[in-house]
């Protein structure tokens, strides 16, 4: 079968199985790194931003500056920040008949293939996953709607333009492919066509093929997926991780005997132990907070921040921060805090067992309680009467271009008592930094990525035992910047095959056989034959019926009986109308036991002469000659009809069929 | 023949004790493990030891599913499993799987702490059961080993009720447990897939009832309560903790804020509040609207409803109370029931079913004298009301549920034989499956006719899905191939793959027949008149003439040679393998008859 790869993004990833005749997208994760070549978009007024000198060309050209604009030797876009989608030239995409999701990050194109290129199937994702995935989408859209940009930049796509700008803009891939934000009407569109699945649920795309998503343990309804046949078996692994936090823990054992294996979402911070990770962030935050400064944490509003929070919940009362006040600021919050603890059937066994009790499964209920955690729509409204500093913010987006986090560092980037803490693993904080320097703040990074690492993968690979994996080109060799490390790649046997964007693989595998059922009446009409000890077989003829990629046999009818002989027909009529095979034949026909069985039919004339290969039986009388070889017989006689009958059915008393 | 057995050892043609014994295959499932409300001695439980008499249970049984929490399905699980002794698995819902063990501490705490009885299980032994429960999540494929796997759907009847489905290989049976199908103010309608089970165990609590519309028993019920209130009279509403309680609530929460009431309302013991949270965190387990609304109001939080205190039934003025067990057969609402009893103002609603045996049965059957226990006779001067909330499907939800599933055969249980025996005849007449309602102990076998599937290699499926002289793809095609049967492994091969994989040669099976025909003309003339003689009959071959003058049609041979004697004669062999008998035997006969006269 053909893997298409439409995206280049190993934890982004977008592929598409032609499989059985059927055509399965694999996620559809949204490059959000392309916003990063783009200026912030502050909610309020930003005399620096808008203060921005134009970017000029060496050769003192300034018909750029409009749309690039210069911060400390950075040149940014100044127009609504734009995304990479996932290829969609490749193949047509009207021709996908589903889409399975892994986890709510991987679902963020989902309106731009969904709405814009005539598909028509269904999408299937886990309920978790489908909520999660709307509150991130929802988000989004509004943290870029609610900050118009009379400007939309296109000039500096142009080819023979990018080619004289600076890194990293000169280098972005697929520029002319780049999109705006989908508005809500299409998110909307979009989720109304997803069907919604349980781990373990067998599901028949066309009888054909059965896809199933498991727990992989990385997110709250995070799935792998396995799509089989009867007789093959291909894993998506995608976003799995080993650790425990709040999400069922992955299930492994049912990887085990894939034919292939496809492995994307690994951590993207190899080196970077989460336990130590989140140790950090306590301690940087407990630190800036104890010198009276604010801490802001750039995050999605799911995910990890219900971590975060749980070990904030254990950790502030030791720390002497329970009067710090923590706010948690994004249209989505309330409803990501509040279905985090309605989804208790995809939480790991300690938080489940606290449903039973019943209690909320994740602390922050009470940190909300208690007035310690407050969550805001945004920083207008309530948020600037209630806003007590030093605090800690919770708020997006992590790549800092975007939503309230861009009015906390234009408010606290100017003071090195405030300090910055990046989480999330999505974005280089550096990068995102860049439009805001110089910047006095004191910048943490803390990335925490739950997903597996490379020894994890080696052991998971070792316990699973696929044939083949496939994984994207980046896990097959080190990381560049660490290109000595080369235990940061995937090692097995035989060696992965890796795909890039764009690419259309042939994935090796040969089926040989499909399962068929046979209908209980002609089962009862076989006579299975003992050939071999143990070994019994039985010829079948039977009528095959397909529907639906399913395939029965069933006995075939009744021939119907010839009318008793009224009228001479005409010879034609009597044609044989199907080809009705006969089976093979196998052994050899012994010669006395075969001379003596003509005598007893009443054949006194015969005689037996030897051959080079087996021996001649004439029937004197009849003009017939039997030919007998070891694998053959050839009987010839003349056109007496019921005399060649006769002889016939004595040979086949000798021979076996098949 | 393959034949699946049900045996009721509760819920046959009886409402109660549900318990089903299920062998399909060679695997024994049990289908709830309930008490029975109606007895209090040891018709309670059910007759275990029929499954075996000295053995243990775990060896007979494969697995035990529970399909909600309701006490006639559950209440005899620690007894079961603790007492008796079973440690395989245990299968409900998460819902289940929480809310089940406080109703059996409820149960356990009336039986032995009220009513003093000993030999009961222990609080322990709750605990101890609930730990060999594996939760399910609906449509989830539970494997529960390598041939048997039980499925999940939404049965809508209470919080976590599930219908399962019970399959071995090609045989499955469904069984719904209580279900709902028309949504209510909390839940969703049961739903399943057309799945075509060899047979549906369904409940038949409302086996004749056609239910008048929601709406008009909602408005009545709440006339009905309103009126009383206004007199200022108490109301009475004896219900069970979970379930129908949160649907009435839900209906006079909105109804006391539409209608600016200030009657209290009160829900008793401390289950309530606790009842409420369970619905707040499986909130994804109610119906849509509340889902989608649960953010901005969860509907599970009451403004009206306040927790009751055993002093307040003694309060003057109208009042509201919910209280539990639903059936009044013990606990506060018997204790509220006597002190509210002798006064005509007063009203106590039935919103469910009541078993034989219970006040709530005497009082619904129109007894108004009756015997408490210190043989103190009780006037009943309240008046007794009946509004039918319990979740069951009626007679034409369980008809709505037979025709989604499409089984091949029908089970009756949770019932009144009575009312079954009409429903299975409407059953019988309306789907033409057979329908059956064994009684408890008796056995009901059903024949399965099961396909067996095989593999088949893909050049033989190739091979037949591609001949045939018209490729019409309705048209049903004839294949032939040569079935392996190795250990517990089917394969269906081509006859030549078969023969290889057995190491055996291919015998050849020739014929030649000479025929002999009238033609004084030349042979090579004869020839082309053989060879146009059988091009015009048999059209739908291919016959050819070769350079060497011999003719084909198909792989049969013809050759023509002069009599050696007879000039006029010429011989005709005919010569064919036992694979082109047929046609080889047709030629034959065909040229026998000679040929055409020349034109």
């Amino acid at each position: 079968f053909l893997q298409y790869c439409l995206s280049g993004h190993p934890t982004l990833p977008c592929n598409v199985l032609k499989f059985k005749s059927t055509t399965i997208m694999l996620d559809c994760g949204l490059d959000m790194t392309s916003t990063l070549n783009f200026l912030p978009l502050p909610l309020v007024q930003s005399p620096r931003l808008s203060k921005l000198p134009g970017w000029v060309l060496k050769d003192g050209s300034t018909f750029l500056d409009k749309e690039l604009k210069e911060c400390s030797g950075h040149v940014f876009v100044d127009s609504v920040p734009e995304f990479c989608l996932p290829e969609t030239e490749l193949l047509d995409l009207s021709t996908v008949d589903v889409i399975l999701i892994s986890n709510y990050h991987c679902m963020m194109a989902l309106p731009y293939i969904t709405e814009y290129t005539g598909f028509t199937g269904t999408v299937y994702a886990t309920e978790p996953t489908v909520q999660i995935g709307r509150l991130l989408m929802e988000e989004l859209v509004n943290s870029i709607e609610r900050v118009p940009k009379a400007q939309s930049a296109s000039m500096w796509k142009n080819k023979e333009v990018q080619r004289l700008l600076p890194a990293p803009l000169k280098d972005a891939v697929e520029v002319s492919m780049w999109r705006k934000c989908y508005t809500m009407p299409e998110v909307n569109a979009a989720l109304s066509k997803i069907q919604l699945v349980g781990y373990s649920q067998k599901i028949e795309l066309f009888g054909a093929v059965q896809v199933t998503p498991l727990s992989s343990g990385y997110a709250l309804g995070s799935s792998n997926w396995i799509i089989q046949s009867h007789y093959e078996k291909v894993s998506y692994v995608s976003g799995s991780s080993l650790l425990t936090t709040h999400p069922q823990p992955m299930d492994q054992a049912s990887l085990k005997n894939s034919d292939v294996l496809i492995l994307t979402g690994l951590t993207q911070i190899p080196t970077a132990n989460p336990d130590g990770m989140v140790g950090e962030f306590c301690s940087n935050l407990a630190m800036t907070v104890r010198n009276g400064g604010n801490v802001l944490v750039p995050c999605y509003p799911s995910g990890v921040i219900y971590d975060l929070l749980e070990c904030l919940y254990q950790y502030i009362d030791s720390a002497g921060l329970s009067n710090v006040p923590f706010y948690f600021i994004s249209p989505v919050a309330n409803s990501s805090l509040e279905f985090s603890q309605i989804f208790a059937e995809w939480l790991c066994h300690n938080k489940q067992t606290k449903v039973y009790l019943p209690e909320p499964p994740f602390p922050h209920a009470e940190l909300i309680q208690t007035n310690k955690l407050k969550h805001y729509p945004s920083i207008h409204g309530d948020f600037s009467n209630d806003f007590k500093q030093p605090c800690v913010v919770f708020t997006g987006h992590p790549s800092l271009r975007f939503g309230d986090v861009v009015h906390f560092m234009e408010l606290w980037g100017k003071s090195s008592l405030n300090t910055v803490i990046f989480t999330e693993p999505d974005f280089s904080y550096l990068d995102a930094l860049a439009p805001y320097q110089p910047l006095a703040m004191k910048c943490v990074y803390c990335p925490i990525d739950t997903r597996l690492n490379f020894i994890q993968v080696s052991k998971l690979l070792k316990e699973v035992q696929p044939l083949h994996v496939v994984c994207p080109e980046q896990y097959t060799q080190p990381p560049p910047t660490q290109s000595h490390r080369t235990d940061l790649m995937i090692e097995c046997q035989p060696p992965a095959v890796s795909y890039r964007r764009a690419e259309v693989l042939t994935l090796p595998y040969k089926r040989r056989y499909e399962k068929i059922e046979i209908m209980p009446d002609l089962a009862d009409s076989l006579v299975p034959l003992e050939i071999k000890p143990g070994i019994s077989l039985a010829t079948v003829s039977a009528v095959l019926h397909t529907k639906d990629n399913k395939h029965v046999l069933q006995l075939p009818p009744k021939p119907p009986q010839p009318p008793a002989s009224k009228k001479r027909k005409r010879v034609s009529d009597d044609v044989p109308e199907c080809k009705s095979l006969k089976p093979l034949l196998s052994g050899s026909i012994p010669v006395e036991q075969f001379v003596q069985t003509l005598e007893k039919h009443g054949f006194s004339d015969v005689k037996v002469e030897d051959t080079a290969k087996g021996h001649i039986v004439l029937l004197q009388e009849a003009e017939t000659l039997i030919q007998l070889e070891e694998d053959s017989t050839h009987i010839i006689c003349d056109n007496d009809e019921p005399l060649r009958v006769k002889l016939r059915d004595l040979v086949l008393k000798f021979l076996q069929k098949f | 023949m393959p034949e699946i057995k049900v045996t009721p050892l509760g819920a046959g043609q009886d409402v109660g004790r549900s318990c089903i014994l299920v062998s399909i295959a060679g695997k024994n499932v049990m289908l709830d493990c309930g008490m029975h409300m109606g007895y209090n001695d040891d018709r309670r439980f059910p007759d275990f030891s029929y499954i075996t008499q000295n053995g243990r249970l775990t060896d007979f049984l494969d697995c035990v599913i529970i399909s909600h929490f309701h006490l006639d399905h559950c209440g005899a699980l620690p007894y079961f499993s603790e007492m008796v002794g079973y440690d395989g698995p245990i299968y409900m819902t998460h819902p289940t799987k929480a809310i089940c063990p406080i109703l059996l501490e409820d149960y356990r705490k009336i039986t032995v702490d009220k009513k003093g009885e000993t030999n009961f299980f222990t609080s322990q032994m709750i605990k101890d059961c609930m730990k060999k429960v594996v939760a399910v999540h609906l449509h989830q494929t539970v494997q529960v080993d390598e041939e048997l796997e039980i499925k999940a759907y939404y049965a809508g009847h209470v919080l976590g009720a599930a219908m399962f489905q019970i399959k071995v290989g090609c045989e499955s049976v469904v069984y719904t447990g209580d279900y709902n199908m028309t949504p209510d103010r909390h839940l969703g309608a049961a739903w399943i897939d057309k799945c075509r089970p060899d047979l549906l165990i369904s409940e038949s609590t409302y086996a004749t009832t056609i239910r008048d519309s929601k709406r008009c028993r909602e408005r009545d019920f709440l006339k009905k309560v309103h009126e009383t209130v206004e007199r200022g009279g108490k109301v009475l509403i004896p219900v069970f903790a979970l379930g129908r309680a949160q649907e009435l609530c839900i209906l006079l929460e909105t109804f006391w804020e539409r209608m600016n009431l200030k009657a209290p309302i009160y829900f008793s013991t401390g289950l309530t509040e606790k009842a409420n949270h369970y619905y707040k965190l499986f909130i994804t387990w109610t119906n849509q609207k509340i889902r989608k609304t649960f953010v901005q109001r969860n509907m599970f939080e009451f403004k009206h409803i306040k927790a009751f205190d055993r002093a307040f039934a003694d309060n003057p003025g109208p009042m509201v109370v919910f209280a539990t067990p639903g059936m009044l057969h013990a606990g506060q609402s018997l204790q509220i029931f006597r002190k509210w009893a002798g006064n005509e103002k007063n009203m106590v609603i039935m919103p469910g079913y009541c078993v034989q045996g219970t006040v709530g049965h005497k009082i619904l059957s129109g007894q108004r004298k009756l015997e408490m226990e210190g043989r103190q006779i009780l006037e009943v001067k309240m008046q007794v009301e009946y509004m039918s909330f319990s979740a069951h499907a009626d007679a034409k939800g369980i008809m709505q549920l037979i025709r989604q599933a499409e089984p091949r055969n029908v089970l009756l249980v949770h019932g009144e034989a009575k009312k079954m025996e009409f429903l299975k005849q409407k059953i019988e007449q309306e789907f033409h499956v057979s329908c059956f309602m064994p009684a408890n102990g008796e056995t009901t076998t059903i024949l399965t006719n099961p396909c067996i599937p095989v593999d088949i290699s893909l050049g033989l499926l190739k091979r037949e899905t591609a001949i045939g002289p018209v490729p019409d793809a309705k048209k049903p095609k004839l294949m032939h191939g040569t079935l392996l049967m190795k250990d517990n492994s089917f394969q269906l091969v081509s006859p030549e793959q078969a023969l290889k994989e057995l190491g055996l040669a291919e015998h050849q099976l020739r014929f030649t027949c000479r025929v002999h025909i009238q033609d004084p003309r030349k042979e090579h003339e004869t020839v082309l008149r053989v060879y146009n003689h059988l091009k015009g009959i048999l059209k739908d071959y291919s016959v050819q003439h070769l350079p060497d003058g011999s003719i084909t049609v198909e792989s049969i041979l013809i050759q023509a040679t002069a009599h050696s004697e007879d000039q006029g004669t010429k011989v005709l062999l005919v010569s064919w393998t036992y694979q082109d008998e047929e046609l080889g035997s047709y030629l034959t006969s065909l040229l026998k008859k000679g040929l055409p006269q020349s034109t």
